[in-house]
């Protein structure tokens, strides 16, 4: 900032400057006359303009990127109800005082909030605001010629001069040849040639700008018409895909049922292996769900693996936990089976130690022929530790010691009553629990195979030998995801041809000097400063030299062989020096 | 995909070793690079005052290039390519690099460029041991991930210095952050070798978090860069405007290449890496659509790589924003590369997230 001197420069040689630099990209011009800030002539109309110009600067923008990140910030500190309902309720209950302040700034919610969204959509406006210009202004770069060479070449970020033998026309011509051959867009304007070269990079910072568009809509177009539904299947049941078969189901505002995509499929058994030993025993390795699935046509097979999902149609079907469902069988009183059938039960930790209920709901008669309902609450672990160990928590993942414990209930399981009932918990408000003959609530430890007797003749509940698994899935579709992989492409690729294609001016001046030897200047011009762009304009000059052969020097003070790190004389300050172009060379 | 292959233990037991030696080259890499340093301060300085004294006023201010000549023997004379630094930047020249032009310096320096590329060897070994050991990508915890990425952060700058690049001075902030972080491995995040966890098991993992350790890696040298142009920076302002900095700065800061240099380098880096960090991210997108049902989901690793990229997009549009150029945008680049290291370390530690596995 130190060195600017603008002493020396002529009204003329800075216009011309300016002109040949100008377009160089198509970044709009930062707004200097910020004076007008609060100027009380400006009207409504003046002040719409105003602050529309804001709005599409360079420096809102960049302050906009700042507020964006900055606001995306809490959502990752504090639980968000998109990511885990359950944690954002302990939350609120761990955190009286600043759950009512949070709730008003939406900070459980940040990125569906208001002030999140304004921040984005005021980004996008402007991102628009400023896209929009920048194209036709690139339209009109690529539809005229690159601007006439600036005054004095010399000024240039790189330059180069030579003497040649070679008359001015020859050498123009020969420059515009070497430059279009170079595939420069190449033009003869007055006595020099003027070039440009690089325009993809200002198409691919558009394309970019347009994509980042592009991925947005794409986005909240899958928002509005995703739809998301989770469901629990035991080996050897099936799926088909209508609304009354989900577990759970979410969908976008704008998505309707009749777009499910029709199909169905069976899960034919779930395998999981776990790490057998060392300090990570038990972390899972592989879960596989084989499935049979079928799309109005035959069956067709498939392995559904965690990073895997199925894919049909529109959807796609992703394995997200799995479980233990051992097979019961409640018989009654009089040894008629009321119950068969394998029942999943809700691992609660890693080791899949589980629990859930059973229900017997119709069928059962007491052993006085009433009409009742068993309840059971199972407890199962996949492997059991041993009796007299002091846990009943499972000790490994995979079915090495399975065991049951079983508590049993009887009386009004209470599921037409109306309310929406758990099917892993036993509503036991108008349930009694089975008692043996001492007065001691019955509770049975159990192994595979064996059966637990209801006191007094009640049945019993057999424990079976074969326990399946079951495996739950999430079925989502979401539209406009190819959109915005199209959108994700086109940014990389625009990304990259904006940050490393150079866009840069070459011009070649050609005029006959005084003692009639026609001098050669060549200078180049880019966006930022590059070292490819001296560089260029080097071979760009050797290359020319083979039509304009250097011819010996005039002025033995201007030796081409000094040393290149030689300061330049004073000599060269335009400041000293107020002849036109070409004479200081002579 | 079926992972059936267990952890080969022998194998384990070496890369762990190989681990440990290259701290004991990279140890002594560092005081090769202290020697260098210390001896390196005998020589003469004062380039860039003279350099901003001698110019001062002088409009044209140039470095001049010698071209390539051509091959035939018809070119008598080469053309000269004069360069200018663009109007308001300060055009001083490189400083001489750690070793201050001395031959001891020097002599010291390449000990220590030498030990680095032992080290850079030893580590490498290491890392691929581990993989071999656990027959997969050697990036399933955070102690692969802090071994893994200091071996390509070193790659990274011999790969500078064999391209011919004046990088030298990166040297020694590199080895000392490269000590701390394998320090940081062995010690606290220290995970036995083993298999992934299956929602880590695909070839996404190859694809996504080679690519985030290398843009990490890379966005790093440029960090260490911009963090050095600040000082030379304020150093050579101070010059400029007739300060008279302490010995030390100025024997340090003489030595630096210019302010200048060191933008242009960092900018280069962090320019380069963008679109790789952009490609990061969205390989990770289409993975966590594979393995979550959800391509996006603002969980908190998703959302921290989220603002470091739109970071690293303000640092890019400040350095094209009038007001914004220098050291507001060396600033924003700072700021970027700290919310990648949080992404990294705070969120894995701190914050519970869909992305914590194995372990740390
Ligand atoms: C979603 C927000 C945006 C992102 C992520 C983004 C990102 C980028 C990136 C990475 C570059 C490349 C910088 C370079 O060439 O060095 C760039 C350039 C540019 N951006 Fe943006 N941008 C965004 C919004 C905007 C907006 C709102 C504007 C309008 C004012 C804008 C105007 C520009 C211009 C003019 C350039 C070219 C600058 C140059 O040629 O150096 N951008 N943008």
């Amino acid at each position: 900032m130190s060195t600017t001197d603008t002493s020396g420069t002529t009204e003329n040689d800075r216009k011309a400057d300016e002109a040949a630099g100008a377009q160089l990209s198509t970044a709009p011009t930062e707004d200097r006359s910020e004076t007008v800030v609060g100027g009380p002539t400006l009207g409504i109309v003046g002040w719409v303009r105003w602050f529309w110009r804001q709005l599409t600067s360079m420096r809102v923008a960049l302050i906009l990127l700042f507020l964006l990140s900055l606001g995306a910030v809490p959502g990752s500190l504090i639980p968000q109800t998109s990511a885990d309902e359950l944690k954002v309720a302990d939350f609120k209950k761990a955190h009286e005082t600043l759950t009512p302040l949070y709730e008003k700034l939406q900070l459980f919610d940040v990125y569906s909030s208001a002030w999140f969204s304004a921040i984005y959509i005021l980004l996008f406006v402007s991102l628009i605001g400023c896209i929009v210009p920048r194209s036709w202004q690139f339209v009109g770069q690529l539809r005229s010629r690159p601007p006439g060479a600036p005054r004095r070449l010399d000024r240039l970020p790189a330059y180069t001069t030579w003497r040649t033998e070679a008359g001015p026309e020859q050498v123009r011509e020969a420059a515009l040849t070497l430059l279009k051959g170079r595939r420069f867009r190449a033009h003869t304007a007055d006595d020099a040639v003027a070039a440009e070269k690089g325009y993809l990079r200002e198409a691919g910072n558009l394309a970019f700008h347009v994509a980042l568009i592009v991925m947005l809509v794409a986005f909240a177009w899958g928002q509005l018409f995703k739809s998301e539904g989770g469901k629990l299947i035991v080996e050897g049941d099936g799926f088909s895909n209508t609304l009354t078969q989900y577990d759970d189901f979410k969908s976008g505002s704008q998505f309707g049922t009749e777009e499910l995509e029709p199909f169905s499929f069976t899960l034919d058994s779930f395998n999981g292996t776990y790490e057998k030993s060392g300090p990570q025993r038990g972390t899972p390795r592989t879960f596989e769900a084989a499935v049979s699935y079928s799309q109005g046509g035959a069956d067709k097979k498939a392995v559904i693996r965690v990073n895997e999902p199925l894919k049909v149609g529109d959807s796609k079907v992703y394995l997200i936990a799995h479980g233990y469902a051992p097979v019961v069988t409640v018989k009654d009183g009089r040894g008629k089976v009321v119950f068969h059938g394998a029942v999943p039960l809700l691992p609660i930790d890693n080791n899949i130690t589980s629990t859930g209920a059973i229900k017997v709901m119709d069928g059962y008669r007491d052993k006085n022929g009433k009409k009742e309902q068993l309840g059971f609450q199972a407890f199962f672990v996949p492997t059991f530790a041993g009796a007299g160990k002091g846990t009943m928590f499972s000790q490994f993942p995979a079915l090495d010691f399975p065991v049951m414990a079983l508590t049993g209930f009887h009386g009004d399981l209470r599921v037409n009553s109306g309310l929406p009932q758990n099917v892993y918990q036993l509503d036991k408000s108008k349930m009694t629990q089975f008692t043996d003959p001492h007065g001691n609530k019955l509770a049975q430890r159990m192994l595979p195979g064996e059966t637990m007797t209801l006191p007094g003749g009640a049945g019993s509940i057999t424990f079976e030998k074969e326990i399946k698994e079951w495996a739950s899935f999430q079925i989502s579709q979401q539209p406009g995801n190819g959109l915005a992989l199209a959108g994700a492409v086109a940014a990389i690729v625009g990304l990259t041809g904006s940050l490393f294609i150079q866009r840069r001016r070459v011009w070649v001046r050609a005029v006959r000097g005084e003692d009639g030897v026609t001098v050669v200047e060549m200078a180049g011009l880019g966006r930022s400063e590059s070292a490819r762009l001296p560089e260029e304009l080097g071979d760009l000059a050797v290359a020319l030299t083979a039509e304009a052969p250097p011819a010996p020097q005039a002025d033995p003070q201007a030796d081409p062989e000094a040393d290149p790190e030689a300061v330049p004389e004073p000599a060269e300050d335009p400041a000293e020096d107020p002849a036109p172009s070409g004479e200081a060379y002579k | 995909m079926i992972l059936a292959a267990t952890t080969d233990e022998s194998l384990a037991r070496m890369s762990d070793l190989l681990i440990y030696s290259s701290m004991a080259v990279y140890t002594l890499a560092f005081f090769a690079h202290i020697a260098e340093w210390v001896l390196g301060s005998r020589s003469k300085v004062g380039r860039t005052a003279a350099a901003l004294t001698a110019r001062a006023g002088a409009a044209t201010s140039a470095v001049t290039v010698q071209v390539k000549k051509a091959g035939g023997t018809a070119v008598l004379e080469k053309p000269q390519v004069v360069t200018r630094a663009a109007a308001g930047s300060r055009d001083v020249p490189d400083g001489p690099g750690a070793a201050g032009g001395t031959v001891k310096g020097d002599l010291y320096g390449r000990i220590a460029v030498s030990l680095t590329v032992l080290a850079f060897a030893v580590e490498a070994s290491g890392v691929v041991t581990r993989a071999l050991a656990v027959q997969r990508a050697p990036w399933g915890n955070m102690y692969e991930f802090s071994t893994t990425f200091s071996t390509v952060a070193v790659g990274a700058y011999l790969g500078f210095l064999v391209a011919k690049k004046n990088v030298r001075w990166i040297g020694l902030p590199l080895v000392t952050t490269v000590l701390l972080d394998l320090g940081m491995a062995t010690t606290w995040l220290k995970t036995p070798s083993d298999q992934l966890v299956p929602a880590l098991d695909s070839y996404w993992l190859w694809i996504h978090v080679s690519t985030a350790i290398f843009c990490g890696a890379v966005f790093y040298l440029g960090a260490v860069a911009t963090l050095l142009y600040l000082f030379r920076d304020s150093y050579e302002n101070k010059l400029a405007t007739g300060g008279n900095p302490g010995a030390f700065a100025r024997s340090v800061m003489e030595r630096l290449p210019s302010a200048a240099s060191l933008d242009k380098f960092s900018y280069r880096v962090n320019a380069a890496v963008f679109p790789l960090w952009t490609f990061t991210i969205i390989a990770g997108a289409i993975w966590a659509g594979d393995a979550w049902g959800r391509y996006w989901g603002w969980d908190a690793k998703e959302v921290w790589s989220f603002i470091t990229w739109v970071g690293y997009a303000a640092y890019l549009h400040a350095r094209a924003t009038a007001g914004w150029k220098g050291r507001k945008a060396a600033y924003i680049a700072l700021i970027a590369f700290g919310c990648f290291l949080f992404n990294y370390y705070g969120v894995n530690i701190f914050v519970s997230s869909k992305h914590s596995y194995a372990g740390v």
